[in-house]
């Protein structure tokens, strides 16, 4: 018992070297089967890594000695009745009642939301605009992301715009990635009027970017899951798809309603038409569901593989020496995977949203139309 | 599962944060950004445009400044050319009007001396004459009484002698 508390405490302290909030969770999982040892030696890996992924009300940092150490959010919420009730989540924690709302215990629907018992007797949810753990990570990663651009920004502005001033570490760094994704991506892709939709396309590539990064970063102000999570993600593709049709041309609407094919395929019955709007739909719903995937699985792998440590527990001392060698190899591996992969989505993201944006821009019909 | 169901309350808050991000960023960041450095992109095609002019400009210069080194180096040959060979004419043609000169003053010392030779003879021819005359009427005083048969002798014997000599002259 005394090697297996020594062997933790080192898997620990690696686990602290890489960081915090992800193997916090799992701490306070192992510190539980550690004082109850009659209890299930079985670790909920499941419910840890949703936890992790899924939103949440209070911002869970570490526990320490079975204390947790969370930043309790705002609630937001709207009663059945229509009446605004904000509250700390902390009036909601641990399966307390607040003015009626509490939060729907694990097995039950809505499981982990605000729910209330309605006049009615049913349970219902209430329209919910918490500010939750997602919520306050966007705000701090935009933060982040304005304070940087702006910086950058200032950085010319302080020289006067002079065009002699040229930037160097961090300043050039952002200049160079900029330049890159407009010169690489948004340039080639949107066509003529590129200078139009870059501002948009530069932030739509920033902001996953910051969003992705800051989501592998474990410890405090990062480790929030937001391009993990499908809203997120929507809000962004629902952007680009608002950029695409709203601002698209007359030259696209056509391809849309009218395609260049043979008659009886879009009359009677519009087959074609048909198509390509289910295409309109569709390209948003690619956007959202790959980005939010991508980044999900990728918490995921490394949350798993961190718990490999603590599930590898029970298989006795050297199972457990040998499997955390390999958890953390693997973990650095997969975070130094995921930092390519934070790149990539929001590469690609950009890409095809630039991609769509210079198909709604197209300035008169091609005999051999490009397939996206 | 809440996982693949977009959350009402998350979805506000990304949308405001997105939107105040835009807003900002959309502004006063990337606007700056890219715009400085097409500004950049811009001066520096500028300039290389200019480098271009002015080299070819120096290189035109250089090539005058070297045709012009050329033909003054051939300027200068020729001219040492020229001059070397109208010092030597110089040179050659006072040697003539030396050696021309001196010709002349031997020739006039020549006639000179001629003259002097002549003038010389012709005294010496009279001295000798008269000596020899002198000389004869002492002879012939002494041997001779009468004058004129002695003269007459003497007179034969002076042009007996000035016809060996002239024999013996030319």
């Amino acid at each position: 018992m005394y090697m297996r508390r020594l062997l933790l405490q080192i898997t620990l302290l690696v686990g602290v070297l890489f960081g915090g909030a992800p193997w916090g969770a799992c701490a306070q999982e192992v510190e539980h089967d550690v004082a109850e040892p009659t209890a299930e030696e079985k670790l909920d890996v499941v419910g840890l890594i949703f936890d992790h992924i899924n939103d949440s009300y209070s911002w869970h940092i570490a526990t320490i000695d079975g204390h947790h150490v969370e930043i309790p959010l705002l609630c937001i919420v709207r009663s059945e009745e229509g009446r605004w009730y904000a509250f700390s989540a902390a009036k909601v924690a641990h399966g307390h009642s607040y003015e009626g709302f509490y939060v729907a215990p694990e097995g039950e629907k809505w499981e982990g939301k605000l729910v209330a018992v309605g006049s009615d007797g049913e349970l219902y949810r209430p329209l919910d605009l918490s500010f939750t753990k997602n919520a306050a990570g966007l705000m701090i990663n935009s933060l982040l992301l304005v304070a940087i651009i702006l910086g950058v920004a200032g950085w010319y502005r302080r020289r006067n715009y002079d065009v002699h001033a040229v930037p160097r570490g961090f300043v050039g760094a952002v200049e160079m990635l900029t330049m890159s994704i407009e010169d690489d991506i948004i340039r080639p892709s949107v066509g003529k009027d590129y200078k139009r939709y870059s501002p948009y396309l530069l932030t739509a590539f920033y902001f996953i970017f910051v969003n992705n990064l800051m989501g592998l970063v474990p410890a405090f102000p990062g480790g929030a899951n937001t391009t993990g999570n499908i809203a997120v993600t929507l809000v962004m593709a629902l952007a680009t798809m608002f950029a695409v049709n709203v601002f698209g041309n007359k030259e696209y609407w056509k391809e849309i309603l009218w395609p260049d094919v043979p008659v009886w395929m879009k009359f009677p019955i519009p087959l074609m038409p048909v198509i390509e709007l289910f295409g309109v739909i569709s390209k948003p719903f690619a956007l959202t569901v790959r980005l939010f995937a991508n980044i999900l699985a990728g918490h995921t792998v490394i949350l798993a593989l961190t718990c490999l440590v603590f599930i590898s527990v029970s298989m006795g001392t050297t199972m457990n020496i040998v499997m955390t060698i390999f958890s953390v190899l693997l973990s650095v591996f997969m975070l130094v995977l995921e930092i390519l992969v934070a790149y990539i989505q929001a590469y690609v993201f950009t890409m095809l949203s630039s991609v769509f944006v210079g198909l709604s821009r197209k300035e008169h019909h091609a005999a051999h139309k490009p397939k996206k | 599962m809440s996982l693949l169901t977009p959350d009402l309350g998350l979805l506000f808050w990304m949308l405001l944060s997105f939107l105040l991000v835009f807003g900002a960023l959309a502004k006063f960041g990337f606007p700056i950004i890219t715009g400085m450095v097409d500004k950049r992109r811009a001066h520096i095609s500028e300039a290389l445009l200019e480098a271009d002019k002015a080299r070819l400009k120096l290189e035109s210069v250089e090539e005058d400044a070297r045709r012009m080194m050329d033909e003054a180096t051939r300027r200068s040959q020729e001219l040492t050319a020229t001059a070397v060979e109208e010092s030597n004419r110089i040179v050659e043609s006072a040697r003539q009007r030396a050696d021309e000169e001196v010709a002349q003053r031997m020739e006039a010392a020549r006639n000179q001396i001629e003259i002097e030779k002549e003038r010389a003879l012709g005294e010496l021819r009279t001295t000798v004459a008269l000596l020899s005359v002198e000389v004869a009427e002492k002879v012939v005083r002494t041997s001779l009484a009468d004058d004129k048969a002695a003269l007459g002798l003497v007179e034969r014997f002076v042009d007996e002698a000035e016809g060996e000599m002239g024999h013996s002259g030319k």
